[in-house]
């Protein structure tokens, strides 16, 4: 006869069939036996959060540094409804998740029991798929099931809702199925690709347009993007998600596009003839005004989820494809018919690079620095310029800083960069960092953030702490939520409603009250010595960056506006009131 | 024009609206109806009617038929959103107005009234496969098929014939000739 196994044993065989080395998670009633059966399993570290958002937004850096599905465990009622933001999170940002949540028993689902939710019901629209766990036999395969959804085809958060009777029962235990054929497969072909090559050949203003679906494609679809742009000598721009998945410092690379984009990026997807998107979904931050997005283009677009395709934007050449297949395909195709795009196409492009260096001397990224005061950005760069050297992850919040950490840290890898795009979380990048850092545990490891939005995860400092994370959070401290500030201001008429904290805590004592190292920096002399302090402590970090309250986050494509509308620095806006160009451009 | 204040941009112009037939054949499983009618609600997609019910005991299926409105751009979404839910075999996608596609929605009536009233009812449903269920010296169940228009003008027609109940189901589709749908 066969082993029987408990619920709970069968969960940890699975995680241990599945590679699993980390869960993060948080104890509760209806998850006990499942904590019980952990002390069995040594190949398992569980790290404890303080709070379940905290659990599943470190389990998203994690997964996303890592490349490896982020698992998280936690209890039935407040603990599921706790891990809904980080899971429609994932969702937005298709990072493979893996929740495992104990749910009632199963004879009191649907009586009002303590601690009970419908949390199948709840994370439904969240997630790419859920399963309550009705069945002890059906365990072992949805769990394993559970890690196949979250990890194939677009990757995003799955969670299994597991009675506590289901954790104390017995069965077999079945290992996990051969790879079945699973949906959203490569469904391009050759003709595809030599379509593709064709709109290459014939574009004379050309612009790749890449995202996040190249960083999860795993890190051999960078290089192979790499290779492709440098074969044909294309401009190329990434979202927001996308930073990393080419070298932030290359000539060819045109910074990163949308509302906070640069304004030779945004120009060039307005104006060009052939644009290539790979693995981007044509966000409402990227497109600007739908009806004048990119009116002169030939699209391409390519992409695993078929359901990106011809949702915003009508594209003229779909491409249903895992990015790295198709852009091995088309690198080969490229060099087997022997074109070789850069040279002969460099004839043809040379007006359109011509035109792109004009748009490059705007610098739309400047700012007028100051002597007296931390400017944002300023402190970014500086960042940027002492942690270049070493194999740095940036974790952010969601704000203006989060846009200048965009906009000024130069990313040369992908994984490096773990951002709340999608869903938007401010909250995110703490424990983000957590998870990134257990992932790494011997790189540095940033969390570039504002004091508002850092106030939502501040507990899990405490996370930080108690694993010797030696996690740096580095916040650029306005007092205000910046970026609402910054829309009353253009939008609203200076009315700055509730966007001001008056109450701050002293983020210095802060951290010592956690049991970590407080800095401060309130002058731009001592940034750089107080910024080498930060990396040079081996312990986890609270930098209190005091920056100019009033900065605000340019350029910009106000809202309802074209690429080509673009709202320049304060710079530019200067030199444009003594002309009076500028006003076009307002 | 009004300077907009929002960080979001302002619609664009619709396409015009369409009606078809959406088939989808999944899973019999639990909650696996909540997954299809969440994903319209949840994307604002419209539903207006739905049909369901097993059709493979041996293999679980269920078939899912669902009458809904959008423009083609919105049509297409729908049907590549029921594509990725797991428990989602395959999707069908018919016009309303496509000939090689049937469509018939089911309804009964209940009648109340003397003989000659019922009588009349009856016949008034002549046109649509009429079935006497249920008789008595006051009252008539009539079962009647036909298209949603032709029930929606028979349930009108029939208020003065003494119809006090009206049941009906959503469409079921299914292609015309040797074909089958994949």
């Amino acid at each position: 006869m066969p082993k029987l196994y408990t619920g709970a044993e069968i969960v940890f065989k699975c995680l241990e069939d599945q590679k699993v080395e980390h869960i993060f998670g948080y104890p509760g009633g209806a998850v006990l036996p499942i904590y019980d059966e952990l002390k069995n399993h040594s190949s398992i570290k569980h790290i404890l959060v303080r709070h379940e958002q905290g659990a599943g937004h470190a389990a998203e850096g994690y997964a996303r540094s890592s490349g490896k599905p982020g698992v998280v465990l936690v209890t039935s009622g407040p603990g599921a409804t706790n891990v809904v933001t980080a899971l429609t999170d994932a969702y937005m940002d298709s990072v493979p998740l893996v929740c495992i949540s104990g749910q009632v028993p199963t004879h009191l689902i649907g009586t009002d029991a303590f601690q009970e939710c419908d949390t199948t019901g709840i994370t439904r629209p969240c997630t790419k798929h859920n399963w309550l766990v009705k069945n002890i036999n059906d365990l072992p395969r949805i769990i394993h099931e559970a890690f196949e959804v979250a990890t194939t085809g677009r990757p995003g958060p799955v969670l299994v809702d597991i009675p506590k009777d289901i954790q104390f029962a017995k069965a077999k235990y079945t290992n996990p199925k051969k790879k079945k054929e699973t949906k959203n497969k490569n469904r391009f072909n050759q003709k595809d690709i030599d379509n593709l090559i064709e709109l290459m050949n014939k574009a004379s203003k050309p612009i790749f347009y890449t995202g996040g679906g190249v960083v999860n494609s795993g890190p051999k679809a960078s290089e192979l993007l790499r290779e492709l742009v440098s074969l044909t000598g294309f401009p190329i721009t990434t979202t927001l998600q996308g930073l990393g998945s080419y070298p932030g410092d290359d000539n060819q690379f045109l910074g990163m596009l949308g509302m906070h984009g640069t304004y030779e990026a945004n120009n060039a997807m307005h104006d060009c003839d052939l644009l290539i998107n790979i693995g981007a979904r044509f966000d409402d931050r990227i497109t600007g005004k739908i009806d004048e997005f990119s009116p002169k283009s030939k699209k391409v677009h390519i992409d695993i989820d078929p359901s990106s395709i011809n949702k915003i934007i009508k594209v003229d050449l779909p491409i249903v494809g895992d990015v790295s297949d198709v852009i091995r395909s088309t690198i080969k195709t490229l060099k087997k018919k022997n074109l070789n795009l850069e040279k002969s196409n460099k004839q043809k492009t040379s007006k359109w690079w011509q035109q792109i260096q004009k748009w490059r001397t705007k610098d739309s990224l400047n700012f007028i620095n100051s002597e007296k005061i931390i400017k944002p950005q300023h402190a970014v760069q500086r960042l940027y310029e002492l942690t270049k050297d070493q194999d740095t992850f940036i974790t952010t919040e969601v704000g203006q800083h989060q846009m200048w950490a965009a906009q000024h840290y130069k990313f040369n890898k992908p994984n490096r960069w773990m951002t709340s795009g999608g869903l938007g979380t401010m909250g995110y990048g703490l424990p983000a960092a957590v998870g990134v850092q257990v992932a790494h545990p011997k790189k540095l490891v940033v969390d570039i953030a504002g004091e508002a939005s850092i106030l939502m995860t501040m507990q899990e400092i405490s996370t930080a702490v108690q694993y010797n994370l030696p996690i740096k959070i580095f916040i650029l401290n306005n007092q205000y939520m910046g970026m609402v500030r910054q829309w009353q201001e253009l939008l609203h008429e200076k009315n700055y409603s509730e966007s001001y904290s008056e109450a701050l805590p002293d983020f210095v004592k802060l951290a010592e009250a956690y049991g970590c190292v407080g800095i401060r920096a309130e002058n731009p002399d001592e940034l750089d010595e107080k910024i080498q302090e930060m990396i040079n402590i081996d312990r986890p970090v609270i930098f209190d960056c005091h920056v100019d309250q009033a900065e605000n986050c340019f350029p910009m494509i106000p809202s309802g506006k074209p690429h080509n509308q673009m709202l320049l620095g304060p710079k530019d806006q200067e030199e444009n009131k003594i002309t009076g160009k500028g006003k076009a451009l307002v | 024009m009004v300077k907009s204040k929002s960080a979001y941009s302002t619609p664009s112009k619709l396409s015009k609206l369409e009606t078809h037939i959406i088939v989808v054949w999944v899973d019999n499983e639990a909650s696996v109806l909540s997954r299809v009618v969440g994903l319209f609600s949840g994307r604002g997609y419209n539903i207006e009617s739905l049909a369901v019910a097993e059709v493979d005991q041996k293999n679980n299926l269920s078939r899912i038929t669902i009458v809904t409105t959008g423009t083609p751009e919105v049509i297409e979404q729908i049907v590549l959103q029921l594509k990725k839910l797991v428990p989602v075999h395959k999707v069908g996608n018919f016009k309303r107005d496509d000939k090689n596609v049937i469509f018939k929605e089911m309804a009964l009536f209940k009648i109340v009234g003397n003989k000659d009233k019922i009588k009349k009812a009856i016949n008034a449903c002549k046109k649509f496969n009429p079935v006497i269920l249920d008789q008595s010296k006051k009252s008539a169940v009539i079962q009647i098929t036909g298209l949603r228009k032709e029930i929606d003008k028979m349930s009108k027609n029939l208020k003065t014939h003494g119809l006090i109940s009206v049941s009906r189901t959503g469409a079921v589709a299914m292609t015309r000739g040797a074909e089958i749908f994949n």
